[in-house]
């Protein structure tokens, strides 16, 4: 957080001597992003549930059933737990997260048959999370810093006013070389959006539905739909019951919660 | 046979406390899950003893009770486990893995009841581990557990996290009975085990650990006081006569490191040990690494590459066969929909060239099926090696469990 508001102060300060106008894309695609975050700011935690539909290109469908928790962290990264209840050969396995502006991520994994809890490398960026179309990179705390940005035009999606920002990851083993994100222009939020493999052929689109507002201020999507358009694949992402400041703490993400969780 | 164990009254009180709570408490409904298997193994030589078998057949359950209140700040979980072994009436056995309340604080946790405790970080053996008894009748490789009667208290500060363990309760290890595999040459007799203590099983144990994590490492420092869970095996005999080996459990002290350090790709591991009681004090340690190529092949599989070495001080006095040994490992995971998954390793004696082959591999079946395979070899094992007992006990194992 105060990284972030470091950031908005400079682009501030940076605007004060020159009009918008002369902003380069680079500017204004960070100005973008930056506004994002911190509309999205200041929320303290939030839990959530969620059912990922995976099919393959001949229609066949696999389910699986996730609750998350997320703590907002002041001056750094956010600090997740995700538990899975199904499939039930993997219930009560625990994957505890904290994210980092620029340094890698510290991540540990909690085996409920061993009662081992593993820390694992976070260096597995573009890889599949639950065997789904979402990469690692895809479902963890969205951090300013984790790209730099270039504005490309307005543009109407779906009758919305959107920016259309494109994005390329700071971190060298990203799976992207670059991200074209579609955000709407009265709340910030992202519709869409592309990733681009390393060779930079279009890999996936992102489409996120039913964005609703929580505690008066947050927006979250109903659905996430991902489509891989390299292999058919698909993932929806259906999220439900999302509760804001339910007063988690520290002590809820550490590695003794890990053994707790069910 | 395992009978159930024997709680002190101060922790029967403490179980109570935890289950007047659960009823009188607004406590959410709790919910069963768990799973049940199918085994079948098959040994690809014929026996050393004419009382054992080529093939086997045997079956497990293991339901999974858990119930959570007060904002999940307590929580009850219970699970047993059962399993009926075709031939093995040691194998065919019934355990508590866990009968526990836990509660959690703001800088400490409660848990007290029968539990499963895992310390360490490296894969070819787990030196460090030892609250819990290895139920080895399970499986050779002695992952699998006893639960353990026991009060652990947490102090969670910004130090890190300070455990201190009471153990009221010992539980002997389970041994292949004479028409069971995977045993010395000469079955262990466990209804003549001896122990150091007069108090017998009755001995309280307990152990301190200390653990923390700092950027990229994760650390513990432990101590444990109380009955050793590996026993020395001594030459007897059995009431009828016939020539056994009797569990002796001595009193240890032993001292444990634990650290992993995760840069990149790379986990770079080390587990020490120094242990005294059971004759001259000694010096154990396992250490290696493990690195990660992520998104071979179609993109999306990680291929592993794991490699440790084992030392023990004793050297070829050591009660274990892993003293001065080489672990090389290679761990597959697909990351499709199935988690098709699998682990090769091979340990290698560098005195002997005795080597001990493994393969594990999963998959899951629909939604909520899934089959293991699993297969053991034990090549070029010297008569004078811990691991003799086994070198015809090649066997391929399969499984298939119901998960709900």
């Amino acid at each position: 957080m105060r990284i972030r508001m470091l950031l908005i102060a400079l682009l501030a300060l940076s605007w004060l001597p020159t009009s918008p106008a002369a902003q380069t894309a680079e500017e204004r695609g960070l100005a973008i992003a930056a506004e994002a975050d911190q509309r999205d700011s200041g929320f303290q935690d939030f839990i959530a549930n969620m059912t990922m539909i995976l099919r393959n290109r001949q229609g066949d469908e696999s389910v699986r059933a996730i609750r998350s928790r997320t703590l907002e962290v002041h001056g750094d990264g956010d600090k997740s737990l995700v538990i899975f209840d199904e499939p039930t050969d993997v219930k009560g396995t625990a994957f505890l997260s904290y994210t980092h502006a620029i340094r890698p991520d510290d991540q540990w994994l909690y085996l409920p048959a061993l009662k081992r809890v593993k820390r694992i490398s976070s260096a597995n960026k573009s890889g599949p999370f639950m065997g789904s179309e979402f990469a690692y990179e895809d479902i963890s705390s969205q951090e300013v810093e984790k790209y730099t940005y270039k504005y490309l035009r307005d543009e109407k999606l779906e009758r919305l006013d959107t920016f259309v920002v494109e994005r390329y990851p700071v971190d060298k083993d990203s799976g992207y070389t670059r991200q074209v994100v579609w955000m709407d222009q009265a709340h910030y939020r992202a519709m869409k959006i592309e990733f681009y493999d390393r060779k930079n052929s279009l890999l996936k689109t992102l489409v996120n539905k039913g964005y609703q507002q929580y505690a008066g201020q947050y927006w979250r999507p109903d659905a996430m739909h991902m489509e891989n358009h390299q292999t058919g694949k698909t993932t929806t992402l259906q999220w439900h019951d999302y509760q804001f400041r339910t007063g988690l703490t520290e002590r809820d993400f550490d590695k003794n919660s890990l053994k707790r969780v069910r | 046979m395992n009978s159930p164990p024997r709680h002190h009254a101060s922790l029967t009180r403490t179980l109570l406390a935890g289950a007047l709570a659960l009823i009188t408490s607004d406590a959410t409904a709790g919910a069963w899950s768990g799973h049940a298997a199918l085994q079948g193994r098959i040994y690809t030589q014929s026996p050393a003893d004419p009382r054992q078998h080529d093939d086997v057949g045997s079956v497990s359950f293991q339901p999974e009770y858990y119930h959570s209140w007060n904002a999940n700040r307590d929580s009850f979980l219970l699970v047993p486990f059962v399993r009926w072994d075709q031939h093995d009436d040691e194998r065919s056995h019934a355990d508590l893995r866990e009968l526990t309340w836990t509660h959690a604080a703001p800088s400490w946790e409660l848990r007290a009841g029968v539990r499963k405790v895992f310390w360490g970080v490296t894969e070819s053996q787990h030196l460090v581990d030892i609250i819990n008894q290895t139920d080895l009748v399970e499986d050779p490789d002695g992952e699998d557990k006893l639960g353990q009667p026991m009060v652990n208290l947490a102090w969670v500060r910004n130090w890190g996290t300070l455990d201190l363990f009471v153990l009221p309760y010992f539980r002997e290890r389970t041994f292949p009975g004479s028409t069971g595999r995977l045993r010395p040459p000469l079955a262990v007799d466990t209804d003549q085990a001896r122990y150091e203590s007069a108090r017998e099983q009755r001995h309280v144990d307990a152990a301190v650990r200390w653990s923390h994590y700092l950027s990229d490492w994760d650390i513990g420092l432990s101590h444990y006081s109380g009955t050793r869970r590996d026993p020395r095996l001594v030459p007897g005999f059995d009431d009828q006569g016939a020539p056994v080996l009797v569990p002796h459990y001595d009193l240890i002290q032993q001292t444990g490191l634990d650290v992993q350090m995760t840069r990149g790709a790379w986990l770079w591991k080390l587990e020490a040990i120094y242990r005294h009681g059971q004759g001259d004090g000694y010096y154990a340690a396992t250490g290696g690494i493990e690195y990660t190529l992520f998104g071979i092949g179609d993109g999306s599989a990680d291929v592993g590459l794991v490699a440790e070495y084992l030392y023990d001080e004793r050297g070829a006095k050591a009660t274990t066969p892993f003293q001065n040994d080489v672990m090389v490992g290679l761990r597959l995971a697909l990351n499709d929909v199935q988690s098709s998954a699998a682990l090769l390793g091979a340990i290698v004696d560098s005195d002997s060239g005795a080597t001990f082959y493994s393969l594990e591999a999963s998959r899951r079946l629909g939604h909520q099926w899934k089959v293991d395979l699993e297969a053991r070899a034990f090549v070029d094992v010297p008569v004078s090696d811990p691991l003799y007992g086994l070198h015809r006990d090649d066997y391929l194992q399969v499984e298939l469990g119901y998960y709900f």
